[in-house]
């Protein structure tokens, strides 16, 4: 399987700035070359929002068209891929707004929440723990583990720790303060380790055997 | 430092942006308390499993198909 490699913040000028000048040069191989850089990011991020597959595809495609489209008017002032990550962020919000029959969706949905906020579960997890699970069995326990947080958190999580955005990059990306993406983002991180203690803690055979067996639930997703 | 301090920060120690001083207060904690080590340690293993493991993965012909979907649609714009 292949490792997730955060974007790295890199010196300037990033690449991505010569290829989106080719691009609005009229190079269309240029813009190629950006979708297949960031097809996968945007995906999953879609994945993550709508948590939906086919609304994920479409979500890609109409971000892509849609960064194209709008190509004159990326500042240059944020990362391409930044700027991107937004446009799928707000085609994601749409079209689970579309999905719930036009109930507005916003990121503040569900994080008046308590749950994980203190730790509870102490249990130290066992060396490499994912290591007792073959591929498939892993990504559905990561699946459901992610998929049980509110959706507030859950977005937060996929920008700054799985797509590796910063701090203000992601709370520029989902419209949100500093200090709100920061509060959100260590209730997600104990959420998710307290969810993952029940699978990985030294003391879970029972529920890991639970997750492991066909259309196992042994957490509440 | 108390329990209840250490979570406060548990963000910026994981990102590694505290300051030194915080930092020796921080390491005479953990010595004293196991259950923040193991909150420490459990948390980052998270982050780390997480990054290092599709969770949604995109699959080839998928790709492709949204990829040539994509780029004739560019095309048509300009």
């Amino acid at each position: 399987m292949s490792t997730i490699q955060p974007i790295a913040v890199q010196d300037e000028p990033h690449p991505d700035v010569a290829l989106v000048a080719q691009v609005r040069a009229g190079d269309v191989a240029a813009y190629d070359t950006l979708v297949r850089k960031y097809e996968r990011q945007i995906f999953r991020i879609a994945q993550h929002i709508t948590q939906n597959r086919e609304d994920a595809e479409d979500v890609m495609q109409d971000a892509f068209l849609k960064a194209y489209e709008k190509l004159d008017q990326f500042q240059g002032n944020s990362k391409f891929y930044t700027w991107l990550v937004r446009i799928a962020v707000n085609e994601s919000l749409m079209r689970l707004r579309k999905r719930r029959t036009g109930k507005l969706v916003s990121m503040d949905e569900d994080v008046q929440t308590d749950e994980g906020s203190v730790p509870r579960d102490f249990a130290d997890w066992a060396p490499n723990p994912e290591q007792n699970y073959t591929q498939s069995e892993l990504a559905e326990i990561l699946r459901k583990t992610i998929q049980g947080l509110p959706q507030g958190f859950r977005v937060v999580f996929a920008l700054r720790d799985v797509e590796g955005l910063s701090t203000e990059e992601t709370a520029e990306t989902l419209g949100l303060s500093v200090p709100a993406v920061k509060s959100r983002l260590l209730r997600a991180r104990l959420q998710l380790r307290e969810r993952l203690t029940r699978y990985f803690g030294r003391k879970a055979p029972a529920i890991a055997q639970a997750a492991a067996a066909p259309n196992g639930d042994g957490a509440e997703a | 430092m108390t329990c209840t301090e250490f979570l406060t920060i548990l963000d910026d120690v994981i990102d590694e942006s505290i300051a030194v001083e915080t930092r020796i207060e921080i390491e005479l904690h953990l010595r004293k308390c196991g259950h923040c080590e193991v909150v420490l340690n459990t948390t980052r293993k998270t982050i780390e499993i997480f990054q290092c493991h599709e969770v949604y993965e995109l699959p080839t012909e998928v790709s492709e198909r949204l990829h040539t979907a994509i780029m004739e649609n560019c095309k048509k714009v300009r």
